[in-house]
């Protein structure tokens, strides 16, 4: 189904989909509703290969980067999952 | 996501075009003719100055509003055009239309089921939230495939290709298309195949973009103006509007007239040109319209676009009241806060002030000091215009001011002539940074300039030599607080950029601290008195006595300008970086130590008050404050000065005069490198030279050569940097951070070097050689713009082309950077500028989305960090260890801080990002 797994790309950090609950947590913590998170786009590569681990992720779903960061070391990041961008 | 703030969302804007019908129910008055004003100078109906029109002269109504000058909006009129012309802005749109429907039935050319299909994807992206530029994607598509066809699937009659003479002039098959036929065809398109082209029917049909009528706008858009002379002077756009009209009665007469079809059809085309000149002036492929004097005009198009255009030089940019510009000049006595106002600009600026029981007297007394000034002062406020409570302003004359004074009461409001440290804004262009516009405090002084401390040059990037700035009178109580606390100049001592000090000392400041400062320099009662007489100080510190004269230490004079509890440690920019530093024993007194205020050893030079590199500046301004930075700042400044002006300072070209035997030396040296050169090339020749790995010989022998000749010119500066000591003035400036460098100097005692464009050695101009003095294929040192004399010696003529060169590119280089750059910049704010840290830490914009989880990663502000970190692991180690740390060095230091924490990064290369000197 896919060639590559972009994920074991140095330069891709490492995404991990959040269980609702997390995202639940993520969301209170924050005090944010969902859409005010940026967003990644379900056809990306990275999500193609997600989905074969976790099977469909749904609009709304909260994907968790965790990247290097010249600045702080370990910075996260949560995106929500979103058909196409607006 | 309503409800978060936003009150109400702009959903949708929608684009229509205006139908003929309706310009004619828009219109005022139909205009019929081209002429303006009658013989005794009053507006002709029907015509383009016609009354119904709006009124632009005042005291006269409006014929179709009946109200006077600023409350009559004005009304558009219409000109009927005899035949239809196309509106170039359309022109694409048009061409898409005529390329994907039928040239026969007008049906769009693809099958009902095709339709049906893209029907169907436009409103499933519409459904699913895709904005207005996914549903054209998928009508651009449509109209793409339709395009495709040879033949409609309706009535099979048989298309042919269009294409389009640009700008207006439509061809099928190489036949023109009048502008009447290309309508007749667009009128042929059924409604229900527009909307899977994107055009909603009820309010664009697309017949319209070809026009039959032109909306004519009302005359406060083109007001005429009256000239000295009494002539009339019209607006571009009236003399546009004259020329269709001109040639639309021309052109109606002629057809009625049954003319010739080759004179209609000229006339036609005159006209297209006039109505698409009208829209715009500067589209392409037909010459500018120009006015009488040979001036392009300025038409719809020109009004609206780019940098002089209506959105960015009235919508985004405005002129405002409360504003002053002048040319800058320095004042060092001044306090980095505040900024010198000439008397004249005092008086023209105001700042509202509400009359309140407890300021009625005085306000009453600067009425009557308006007209009356007090003698016995300099400069005294007084009040412009009085406000009374129904908003009605009265000007303060000699006349009123007596009854003016006696008439206000509470809940009146004063226009108060600026004081002494009221808040201001002061403004230097290009506004690149935060600290292109600072606060500062009034002060009001004789002459025609305004004057500000050279210690805030730098944030401005302002000198002397004709800069103009501009000033802003904050009219609020709420502005002047958050000006006060925000934009304050001692708030800005440290840069966002690179968490270091952007203002402080320069050039002569620098000069001076070093002259009060280096090794054991002495001062006389009479010289201390004179260098301290402008500062506040406690103590003065305990004179000491050498062979019964009575002296004061430099330092010890610095010291007052110091907290009495700083420590610090440093190298100076005098600093020779010897392999093993002497540290306290320093032989040029280059270390700097400070315990508890005093200075034990070092110089204060650039590194140590410098702007961009003051060390102890910074930590002044990090550890003590922002008032005691300020008043670190204006102390020092005073030092340096003072110090500078007892002793006297001064450079001329004289300041590089080396002695012969040096200058013999150098020529040697030069002559040597010369024939090293000649000694590569005739290698080369030989084909004996070594090639470098990755090079081609061509390119080995240039480097080696480069390198020859750099080394040479290296060791001539060196050479005559040995006979430049620290008592010389040029030297001194360099040395201490003042101002030019020992590349300078060399370049000016001892050889220029050198000189490249594109980063190689000269090699463009005749065929095989630079210039007609060389030979052909000459290889040498000369020939290739190495220049040998030195500034001061002054050059050979083929030297000084070549130099020529190398600066030509310099300049140009310069000029690309700083147009591309601000570009750049333009771009980035437009995207970054509604961008804001929240409470929380993170940055969101005006949707509320995040878009940072934490600023920058790690939340520091880099003005509050130091170099970039949250904490200053350096100073805390000081804190927590004493002096003992300062024992551990280099080596030692570093492995004493690993074992300290786990930080990754190196806390103690202190390497502030060099600050490249800019030259003009
Ligand atoms: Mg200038
Ligand atoms: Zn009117
Ligand atoms: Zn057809
Ligand atoms: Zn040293």
């Amino acid at each position: 189904m896919v060639d590559v797994n972009v994920m074991l790309h140095e330069l891709v950090p490492e995404h991990t989909l959040l269980s609702e609950e997390e995202a639940k947590k993520v969301l209170e913590g924050l005090k944010i509703k969902v859409d005010q998170l940026p967003k990644i786009r379900k056809d990306d590569p990275v999500l193609k290969i997600l989905e074969m681990v976790e099977g469909e992720i749904t609009e709304g779903r909260i994907i968790k980067v965790t990247r290097r960061s010249e600045s702080a070391g370990v910075s996260v990041v949560y995106r929500m999952v979103v058909e196409r961008v607006k | 996501m309503i409800g978060r703030g936003v009150s109400k969302r702009i959903k949708s804007i929608k684009f229509a075009f205006l139908s003929p019908e309706e310009m004619r129910r828009l219109s005022a008055t139909k205009i019929i003719t081209a002429d303006t004003y009658d013989d005794d100078g009053f507006p002709i109906d029907m015509g383009l100055m016609d009354p119904h029109l709006g009124v632009i002269e005042p005291g006269l109504r409006c014929k179709t509003c009946g109200k006077k000058v600023d409350d009559c909006p004005g009304h558009f009129g219409h000109i009927d055009l005899a035949m239809p012309v196309i509106h170039v802005g359309y022109v694409k749109d048009i061409k898409n239309l005529l390329k994907a429907t039928c040239r026969e039935c007008g049906k769009l050319l693809l099958t009902d089921a095709q339709a049906k299909e893209y029907k169907k994807d436009m409103d499933r992206i519409g459904d699913s939230g895709g904005d207005f530029l996914d549903v054209m994607l998928v009508t651009k598509e449509t109209a793409k495939d339709a395009s495709k066809r040879q033949s409609c699937p309706h009535c099979k009659a048989v298309q042919r290709k269009i294409t389009l003479d640009k700008p207006t002039t439509f061809r099928e098959d190489g036949h023109k298309l009048t502008p009447k036929e290309v309508r007749e065809r667009l009128e042929k398109i059924p409604d229900e195949d527009l909307i899977p082209l994107g055009i909603h029917p009820g309010i664009a049909r697309p017949e319209w973009m070809v026009l039959t009528a032109l909306l004519v706008p009302p005359v406060t858009v083109r007001p005429s103006i009256t000239l000295e002379s009494g002539d009339r002077s019209e607006d571009d756009l009236t003399h546009k509007l004259v020329d269709v009209l001109r040639i639309n009665q021309r052109l109606r007469e002629n057809r009625d007239a049954g003319a010739p079809q080759l004179i209609v059809e000229d006339l036609w085309e005159l006209l297209q040109y006039h109505v698409t000149t009208y829209f715009d002036n500067q589209t392409s492929g037909i010459p500018p319209a120009r006015h009488r004097s040979g001036r392009p005009l300025k038409t719809l198009a020109q009004r609206l676009k780019g940098k002089e255009g209506r959105f960015r030089s009235n919508l985004s940019g405005k002129r405002v009241n409360f504003s002053a510009r002048t040319v800058i000049s320095p004042d060092p006595l001044l306090s980095i806060n505040e900024v010198g106002i000439p008397v004249e600009t005092a008086k023209e600026l105001t700042v509202p002030i509400r009359v309140t029981s407890y300021n009625i007297d005085t306000i009453k007394e600067l009425i009557r000091n308006t007209v009356n000034p007090p003698e016995d002062l300099f400069y005294s406020a007084g009040v412009n215009y009085v406000i009374r409570p129904d908003n009605r302003r009265v000007k303060v004359t000699e006349k009123n001011a007596e009854t003016l004074a006696e008439s206000i009461d509470i809940g009146y409001t004063v226009e108060r002539q600026l004081v002494d440290g009221d808040i201001v804004l002061f403004n230097r262009q290009p506004s690149l940074h935060r600290m292109s516009m600072m606060a500062h405090e009034v002060r009001v002084m004789p002459y025609k300039t305004f004057r500000f401390n050279l210690a805030v040059c730098p944030p401005y990037n302002a000198d002397f030599d004709g800069d103009e700035m501009n000033l802003h009178v904050l009219q609020s109580e709420e502005a002047r607080v958050e000006a006060k606390v925000l934009m304050r100049v001692q708030e800005h001592i440290i840069s966002p950029r690179f968490g270091g000090p952007v203002i402080g000392a320069i050039h002569d400041y620098v000069t001076g601290s070093f002259l009060l400062t280096f090794r054991d320099s002495k001062f006389t009662r009479e010289q201390v008195i004179k260098i301290l007489a402008r500062l506040d100080y406690e103590d003065l510190p305990p004179s000491r006595v050498e062979d019964g004269i009575e002296y004061w230490l430099g330092k010890e004079l610095f010291n007052l300008a110091l907290p009495k509890d700083l420590n610090i440690e440093f190298k100076a920019s005098i600093c020779q970086h010897c392999d093993d530093c002497k540290k306290k024993e320093c032989d040029v007194d280059a270390f700097v130590h400070i315990k508890d205020g005093k200075i034990s050893c070092g110089t204060i030079d650039e590194k140590a008050v410098g702007a961009f590199k003051g060390r102890i500046l910074d930590k002044v301004a990090r550890d003590y404050g922002s008032d005691r930075a300020r008043e670190f700042i204006d102390t020092i400044t005073k030092l340096a000065l003072g110090a500078i002006m007892v002793r006297g300072f001064t450079t001329g070209i004289d300041d590089e005069d080396i002695p012969n035997e040096a200058k013999i030396q150098i020529e040697d040296l030069l002559k040597n490198a010369k024939r090293e050169v000649d000694e590569l090339v005739s290698a080369y020749r030989e084909g004996i030279l070594e090639q470098m790995p990755g090079r081609s010989l061509e390119e080995t022998l240039e480097v080696e050569v480069m390198k020859v000749l750099g080394r040479a010119r290296d060791t001539a500066g060196q050479i005559a940097g040995k006979h430049l000591g620290l008592e010389n003035s040029a030297v001194i400036m360099a040395k201490s951070g003042a101002r030019g460098s020992m590349l300078n100097l060399s370049q000016m005692a001892g050889s220029i070097g050198q000189q490249a464009v594109r980063g190689e050695r000269i090699a463009r101009g005749y065929w095989g050689r630079t210039l007609p003095h060389f030979r052909k294929n000459d290889l040498g040192a000369e020939a290739k713009g190495f220049v040998e004399s030195s500034y001061k010696s002054g050059l050979a003529p083929t030297e000084y082309f070549f130099h020529s060169m190398g600066g030509r590119e310099g300049l140009v280089d310069t000029a690309v950077r700083t147009s591309r750059s601000g570009y750049m910049q333009r771009r980035l704010i437009n995207a970054l500028e509604d961008l804001k840290v929240k409470q929380d830490g993170t940055v969101r914009n005006t949707a509320d989305t995040i878009i940072q989880f934490k600023y920058g990663e790690d939340g520091v502000d880099p003005s509050r960090s130091i170099r970039g970190d949250a904490i200053d692991m350096d100073d805390i180690l000081l804190e927590v260890l004493g002096e003992r740390y300062w024992g551990l060095y280099t080596g030692e230091r570093e492995k004493a801080l690993a074992s300290y924490g786990t930080q990754e990064k190196d806390m103690l290369s202190i390497s502030f990002e060099e600050e490249e000197v800019e030259e003009e």
